[in-house]
């Protein structure tokens, strides 16, 4: 059953299925070249920080986002703006500690895992670690240091995705920041 | 040659093989089926830029860190890697694109189709030039090709372009496949952004 919808809607609908392709090739690809999850997990995380720290120039320049005056504006942005951008999903940003340090972000829906199915012997492998990658290298380009990790996974049964974030410190800004 | 083939001119190569344009008309087919309305978020085209270009950096970091420097042989391997990964997803992708089509009457619709529709979908934009020696040989020209735009316009690292076309060349190879076409593409840059691929399919 052909669907006509409006240019723009297409185009970036149709890279959604070549970005979630490519990136379960790359997921593949890593679990052929290493030889535990534990590897995987962590090379995924150092290609994310890798992206991370480009992909932030890309979304302050088409976002025209200002300076975020505190961690709870930074997790609004994130969910609000740069999910919604670049990967078409808004999450919730819920489970705030009390020190205002660390929250969560709750996908309902993952759009990297479209028809994707872990095969039983990697278990503890989290196939998306490259978010968390990117968000970390994003966020230490605008002088945060965070922790990022996946507290929950549908791929691995649980009923939502859910991203945890937690503020470190405060980057000095004369601090150069390379690649790993 | 069709009556509908307008405007071809006939060109020669070396063996004096005469090769033609093609034009594509547009071709009224069934893009999007009801299965791809599950898919529930759009990811934007910025995201496969950033990934690509840092799992060609993976790459070739991997293979680099064993020798510090990269001989031909490892080259090809980086090459190898990424061209058949490029292979499964442009598997993937013809599939969900042409799930409810009508098969296709010959060899050269099929490229058609990937010059235009498929082209579109992966690549952003249709291929401006196709030729043919009608004997298995197409060349695709792309003058804007989407994975080089960010790299250079010009001459300007000019040798690092096949690191960037192998996944590509993987993908047009993949997609031909499972349209029943075993083929081998390579790809050949000039003058960035503008792109050659060279498909020769393969006679069993």
């Amino acid at each position: 059953m052909s669907r006509q919808s409006n240019r723009t809607t297409d185009s970036k609908k149709m890279n959604s299925e070549l970005f979630t392709l490519t990136y379960g090739a790359l997921v593949t690809q890593l679990c052929k070249d290493y030889e535990n999850d534990e590897e995987v997990n962590k090379q995924l995380d150092k290609m994310g920080y890798n992206i991370g720290v480009r992909l932030i120039e890309d979304f302050l320049a088409r976002s025209s986002i200002g300076r975020c005056q505190d961690f709870r504006e930074t997790a609004d942005v994130i969910a609000k703006v740069a999910f919604k951008m670049y990967l078409g999903v808004t999450p919730s940003v819920t489970n705030w500690s009390p020190a205002g340090d660390e929250f969560s972000l709750i996908l309902e829906n993952n759009p990297l895992v479209d028809f994707v199915e872990l095969p039983d012997n990697h278990s503890t492998l989290v196939y998306s670690n490259l978010l968390c990658g990117v968000l970390r290298g994003a966020l230490e380009m605008v002088q945060m240091a965070v922790d990022v990790r996946f507290a929950q996974d549908t791929l691995r049964g649980d009923n939502v995705t859910e991203i945890r974030m937690k503020f470190i410190k405060r980057i000095e800004e004369n601090l150069p920041a390379g690649d790993e | 040659m069709s009556s509908k083939e307008v405007a071809c001119f006939l060109s020669y190569d070396v063996t004096g093989v005469p090769w033609q344009n093609i034009e594509f008309k547009p071709v009224s087919r069934v893009v999007f089926t009801s299965c791809s309305l599950h898919l529930t978020g759009m990811a934007d085209e910025s995201l496969f830029d950033f990934l690509h270009m840092e799992i060609v950096s993976h790459i070739y970091k991997e293979q680099q860190s064993s020798k510090g420097e990269l001989d031909n042989k490892d080259r090809a391997v980086c090459v190898s890697v990424l061209e058949s990964m490029g292979f499964r997803v442009g598997q993937g992708l013809i599939e969900r694109l042409t799930r409810d089509s009508p098969s296709f009457k010959d060899e050269l619709d099929v490229m058609k189709f990937v010059c235009k529709d498929f082209w579109t979908k992966v690549f952003r934009r249709q291929v401006d030039n196709l030729r043919t020696n009608h004997q298995g040989t197409y060349v695709l020209q792309d003058n804007k090709f989407s994975l080089l735009t960010q790299l250079s316009s010009g001459k300007q690292y000019l040798d690092q372009a096949p690191k960037y076309l192998a996944f590509s060349c993987g993908v047009v190879r993949g997609a031909l496949s499972n349209l029943g076409l075993d083929s081998v593409v390579t790809a050949e840059v000039s003058v960035m952004p503008s792109c050659k691929f060279q498909v020769v399919i393969q006679k069993l």
